[in-house]
């Protein structure tokens, strides 16, 4: 594992220095990676460690978005402090009585129950006014981050939006790899190498799995936030199950199971997809990318199930055998 | 809003018939799933496929009726390419992977409905032999089209039922559900009959799909939108009975129908409802098979 701990520092430095080059849409561009990758890390938690595959987290991440339009005030900042805890709430709320329901079920029934009540989310905010309906919202001004009066971060530039998310980011990160060795962490692992033993042992399932499931959307929550702050506009896609499928591909690419995995794939799927909608690279059919972005997805299934980063594994596997 | 009875009557019936078109594509995404524990999200793409088929054909020949075999033959075709090519190398492996390989399929299958047929919703004509309806009272009628998609639905059924429980295939197909493994060591080639199993379940998504084209009209996403609706006829009904499948459908399509009529804000809603209230009730479903 040296030799890949060695490249994640590199490539951390590498990401926090991208503000120095001074060209904004890179900035905006990795902005936008890395709270993304806070979604894949999130979702890694359910899949990677409890082996529940949602696809439904994305009603969390749009839910969340939702949540910071409607409570800013029109034409004025909300506080970051009051409105970040309220939305983070109101997900872990709805997150535990989804969760309720679904964490009844196991294995494909989970998958597509959480994609029924992903899309029930998805359709009440699409066929309602009380968000815009399909339109979506605005979110004029960013929230502010003040205290008593001194503003350490001004959201509104966009290289200090990219620290705040670089820092959450790296929050997130280690919050999650101290729950993966918890008790707590242990126990999901558990439960999904063998339910039945871990029950005998005197673990029940379904609060273990329920903790999971809202702690996940409560994280996820927290990327909704923060990608409703960057773009400043909310739709009900958010909340498609499209997205939920296209953040599971970044946590395959990348490697699941591993939360680094989760921050490679990121970066690795949104890379490529601008490569892929490059107008400059592929002209007119640049706006088909969806078709190139379908054959790899299929190709990464099939000859890289394990992620970008189990390569990097079996590089230091060599590593291991050459001392 | 419902007023008179026969007006009920209309919804009702329209109600059974969207629940006998979610039956045909729900049982084939079932018997994939139950038989051969494969998670096809790109079921509904296949719909979508025969969908848009049946507009081009009736765009460019004014009939679809001659090509409808043709049709039926190519995408069996495809079926059978994409499981021998893709599917089967997934077998062993999680949910997690199918699903993912699905949705690429179903990224491609969009990207290439958009490149060739664009982005706008068209209607289809309904063939004109069905293009008669039958009176109700003085002001209301019934079209004969809708009844038969009815009647088309219940046939593919009845015969799936019959190959299923009747014949040498459906008893080798079932035992292969219950023992790979012990139908392969009797000299039975397991892998050849879920390929065949695979693609039809396809084909019978695409011919759904055909003969939906002229009542809901071909739009892109239209193969998501009944995908999910699948799922929760699945869910309610229990994976891999074929049973659960018909009564759910059923309920389905016609709380969908009536929910539009009477709540239309919240119709979206309505058969999730009822999802999340069998879940509470049975968390397996209504009818699962083991």
């Amino acid at each position: 594992m040296k030799v890949g701990r060695y490249i994640l520092v590199l490539g951390a430095l590498c990401v926090a220095l991208v503000p120095l080059t001074g060209a904004t849409f890179y900035v905006q561009l990795v902005s936008k990676i890395m709270i993304l990758a806070i979604f894949a890390m999130s979702l890694d938690l359910l899949i990677g460690s409890a082996g529940l595959v949602s696809l439904g987290h994305a009603a969390f991440f749009g839910v969340a978005g939702y949540g910071i339009a409607l409570l800013s005030p029109k034409y004025q900042a909300a506080s970051f402090w009051w409105t970040l805890p309220v939305v983070l709430i109101i997900c872990a709320t709805l997150a535990l009585i989804v969760g309720l329901l679904v964490v009844r079920t196991s294995g494909v029934y989970f998958i597509m129950v959480t994609l029924a009540f992903g899309q029930m989310l998805y359709y009440l905010f699409h066929d309602t006014k009380f968000g815009g309906g399909s339109d979506g919202i605005y979110l004029y001004v960013r929230p502010e981050l003040s205290i008593a009066g001194w503003r350490p971060l001004n959201l509104e530039k966009p290289t200090h939006f990219f620290y705040f998310v670089f820092a959450i980011m790296l929050g997130v990160y280690f919050l999650l790899s101290r729950i993966r060795v918890s008790p707590f962490g242990h126990v999901l692992v558990g439960l999904k190498a063998n339910e039945q033993r871990m029950r005998s042992l005197g673990f029940p399932p379904t609060p273990y799995k329920l903790g999971a499931f809202v702690l996940a959307a409560t994280l996820t929550g927290l990327a909704g936030y923060l990608s409703a702050c960057q773009f400043g506009f909310v739709n009900p896609e958010l909340l498609s199950w499209h997205y939920s499928a296209t953040v599971l591909m970044m946590l395959i690419l990348g490697g699941v199971a591993r939360l680094h995995g989760a921050v490679v794939g990121a970066f690795a799927y949104v890379l490529l997809q601008e490569l892929l909608a490059s107008q400059a690279i592929w002209g007119g059919i640049a706006k088909h990318w969806q078709l190139g972005m379908g054959v790899l997805i299929v190709l990464s299934v099939l000859l890289l199930p394990n992620g970008l980063t189990s390569l990097v594994d079996r590089l230091s596997w060599l590593h291991f055998k050459a001392n | 809003m419902i007023g008179p009875p026969s007006e009920f009557l209309i919804q009702l019936l329209n109600g059974i018939q969207y629940g006998l078109l979610l039956f045909l594509l729900a049982s084939g995404l079932s018997l994939i799933f139950g038989i051969m524990g494969v998670l096809n999200l790109a079921h509904g793409s296949f719909y979508m496929v025969g969908a848009y088929v049946a507009f081009w054909l009736s765009r460019e020949l004014g009939n679809m009726w001659l090509a409808i075999p043709v049709e039926l033959a190519t995408v069996l075709l495809i079926g059978l390419i994409l499981e021998s090519a893709l599917f089967s190398r997934l077998y062993h492996r999680d949910h997690l992977q199918q699903v993912l390989l699905s949705f690429g399929l179903i990224l491609i299958f969009e990207e290439l409905r958009s490149i060739f047929f664009g982005d706008d919703v068209h209607g289809v004509p309904v063939p004109p032999l069905l293009r008669a309806s039958i009176p109700l009272t003085d002001t209301l009628s019934y079209p004969v089209y809708r009844l038969f998609i009815s009647g088309t639905c219940l046939l593919i059924a009845g015969l799936m039922y019959l190959v299923i429980q009747q014949t040498r295939v459906g008893m080798m197909i079932r035992a292969g559900s219950t023992n790979r493994e012990m139908v392969q060591s009797l000299g039975i080639n397991i892998k050849l009959i879920y390929r065949w199993v695979f693609a039809l379940g396809l084909t019978l998504a695409a011919a759904a799909g055909m003969i939906a084209a002229p009542v809901s009209s071909v739009y892109p996403g239209m193969g998501n939108q009944i995908l999910i609706i699948c799922f929760v006829v699945v869910v309610v009904g229990g994976i891999g009975s074929i049973k659960g499948a018909l009564i759910s459908a059923l309920a389905i399509g016609i709380v969908d129908t009536l929910g539009q009529v009477l709540l239309p804000e919240f119709s979206g809603v309505a058969v999730y409802l009822l999802m999340a209230v069998i879940l509470l009730w049975r968390p397996q479903g209504l009818f699962r098979v083991a």
